[in-house]
């Protein structure tokens, strides 16, 4: 087990230090001078330089890398340029919305997903079956955004149960806030959801344990409900950690569309206003939530399974 | 075909494999569900290559007596708040959407398929450089990493076409890798080295192959992701720059007269989703004829 974890947390260091040698490079690459871009074709020369020497872009690269590298393991991600403030106070000023959204909508895509699976694995390729299928076919194509517009266009403007813009915290303001945003993130992820743990259902359906409890009389909702669900969650913590980036990604839209104030609609006004270092270190918080997420799961799924953490060598 | 080659191939059992799924990807060999994807997929493809002829206004026809009408005979998709025709937009936007979505599925496949499977036939330290960076690039989030790059090259069509493939090559690398791992230990592998073939011949022309066929197959799930990336992209206004559309920012476009004007933002939606449709039910045909194949 120790050796198993040791490896694990081993391979996330080397990926997150990958992560650190990436975002590092990405200001590197911009053609040109980004000090230029950002201040402007009216910026003097020795303005330029001011600011070139507060980033540190005047010293040796090296000596840059291990600066960002130990500023940043001590939590100074600098300071953005177009806003004046600390990145990283930024950062947590913005970080809730996006946590709240990322966090109900894969409630949601769980509380949608995973009834749906065990319905669809009852009767394969029986007409629920085929239902659910053409449904997660669609939601699947739908892009997340245009499902937000159009949840807004329903719930917010026609019926008004909904606002349709705007974040309020606490529990009662994300209820009212989050409900639709969440739903429209929720309904892509359930797809995924319902088509994993179904087929997952179905192979555990197959196990010889199943069909002792099938002969013991239990009736088939029991038996695909509790006996074949337990050992096919697993692969919904899988799919859920798998698909982080994806909501990550999905919050970034979102945001935009309902107009939220957290860390995607930043990353958007952070490109528009081209503040690099804004946007270094959102890719890198992205990143390492990404890392920390499937390490995370892939801890739990050892702990849960002893399978994993003595196949794993 | 010289007596070498024509004595290298018998012994390949791999040989009659790809035969075999060479005539199931032929067009008699797909499932009914394949072929209502392949026609949706033609259709719309058809429609976007002839948009010229097939649009019945221009692109950006300004038509300031019929602002906001709703969707008629004469306006198939209504019009938006400056009275131009959403259904031509929608057919020109389809045009430099597919375009673009073709481009950025079908360029970094190649790259990504010989780097994974020179790293999975080699092994050792290349494969282990290789499996850590393809390792950081699927770590960012897909949208969050491509923004990143357009932040870096500037908006615009020039930014997605070079930031989407910079990061989607890792995808079918990995993937390409852990195909030839099995590969590679295939009996008509160890012929190759046997038959003291070279080792780039024996990637290239015998290995490679037989990777081709799953990631063609994920490339199909990969346009999808890719168009939707495409139109989230245009939505925020990182894609075509204006007064050119992309699927995107008609939404985006729509989405102030969202009450007043539903179809604006609606229906170019609906495209969106009968590709991503058609996509999914060739993807889904072709696999199941992967397994069937598979288990004989």
């Amino acid at each position: 087990m120790l050796t198993y974890l040791i490896r694990r947390l081993a391979l996330a260091v080397v990926v997150l230090f990958c992560l650190l040698v990436a975002t590092f490079f990405m200001i590197h690459l911009v053609p040109g001078d980004p000090v230029q871009i950002v201040l402007g074709g009216r910026a003097t020369p020795q303005a330029i330089a001011d600011v070139r020497h507060q980033l540190d872009l005047d010293r040796p690269i090296l000596t840059q890398f291990w600066l960002y590298v130990s500023h940043t393991l001590q939590g100074d991600f600098g300071t953005a340029f177009t806003l004046g403030s600390p990145v990283g106070e930024i950062l947590t000023q913005r970080v809730g919305p996006s946590a709240a959204l990322i966090g109900y909508g894969m409630l949601l895509s769980l509380l949608i997903g995973v009834p749906l699976a065990i319905l669809a694995a009852l009767r394969p390729n029986g007409w629920i079956d085929n239902a659910i299928r053409v449904a997660t076919t669609l939601t699947f194509a739908m892009p997340g955004f245009w499902l937000g517009l159009m949840l807004a266009l329903i719930f917010g403007l026609e019926l008004g149960w909904f606002p349709v813009s705007g974040y309020s915290g606490g529990i009662g303001g994300i209820l009212r806030t989050l409900t639709l945003p969440a739903l429209a993130l929720g309904l892509g992820l359930a797809a995924v959801v319902v088509r994993t743990l179904r087929s997952s259902l179905l192979e555990v359906l197959q196990s010889e344990y199943i069909e002792a409890a099938r002969s013991r009389g239990l009736r088939e909702l029991r038996v695909v409900g509790k006996h074949a669900l337990r050992n096919s969650l697993m692969n919904t913590l899988t799919i859920l950690s798998v698909n982080i980036g994806f909501l990550i990604g999905g919050t970034v839209v979102l945001e935009q569309v309902f107009q939220i104030p957290g860390l995607g609609s930043l990353l958007v006004e952070a490109v528009e206003k081209r503040d690099y270092q804004l946007v270094q270190a959102l890719a890198l918080l992205a990143g390492a939530a990404v890392v920390l997420a499937s390490l995370a799961s892939d801890i739990v799924q050892a702990f849960l399974d002893p399978r994993v953490r003595l196949g794993g060598r | 075909m010289s007596a070498i080659e024509a004595l290298g191939q018998p012994p390949a059992p791999a040989a009659p494999v790809v035969e075999r799924h060479r005539r199931a990807s032929g067009l008699r060999g797909l499932s009914l569900q394949a072929k209502i994807g392949a026609g949706i997929l033609a259709v719309l493809v058809l429609a976007g290559a002839l948009a010229p002829l097939i649009a019945p206004y221009g692109q950006n026809a300004l038509d300031f007596d019929h602002i906001l009408s709703a969707p008629s005979l004469s306006h198939l998709m209504g019009t938006d708040s400056t009275g131009r025709d959403v259904f031509s937009r929608t057919l020109y936007a389809l045009r430099v959407d597919l375009a673009i979505v073709v481009f950025v599925t079908y360029v970094p496949l190649p790259i990504g398929v010989l780097v994974g499977a020179v790293a999975g036939y080699f092994g050792g330290w290349l494969d282990a450089i290789v499996s850590r960076i393809t390792d950081t690039m699927i770590a960012f989030p897909f949208m969050v990493l491509v923004i990143a790059v357009i932040a870096i090259v500037g908006p615009g069509v020039k930014g997605v076409l070079i930031g989407v493939p910079i990061v989607a090559w890792a995808l079918y690398a990995r993937l390409a890798r852990s195909e030839m791992l099995v590969v590679r230990e295939q009996p008509f592998m160890l012929a190759t080295t046997a038959l003291g073939y070279s080792k780039r011949r024996a990637i290239l022309r015998h290995a490679v192959p037989n990777l081709m066929r799953s990631c063609l197959i994920y490339s199909t799930l990969d346009m999808v992701v890719n168009l939707l990336l495409l139109a989230s992209l245009a939505y925020l206004g990182l894609g075509a720059q204006p007064p050119n559309a992309e699927l995107g920012s008609i939404i985006a476009d729509g989405q102030t007269t969202l009450l007043s004007a539903w179809w604006v933002a609606t229906l170019p939606g609906l495209v969106l989703v009968v590709f991503g449709v058609g996509a999914g039910l060739l993807g889904d045909g072709l696999s199941d004829g992967r397994l069937r194949g598979g288990a004989q």
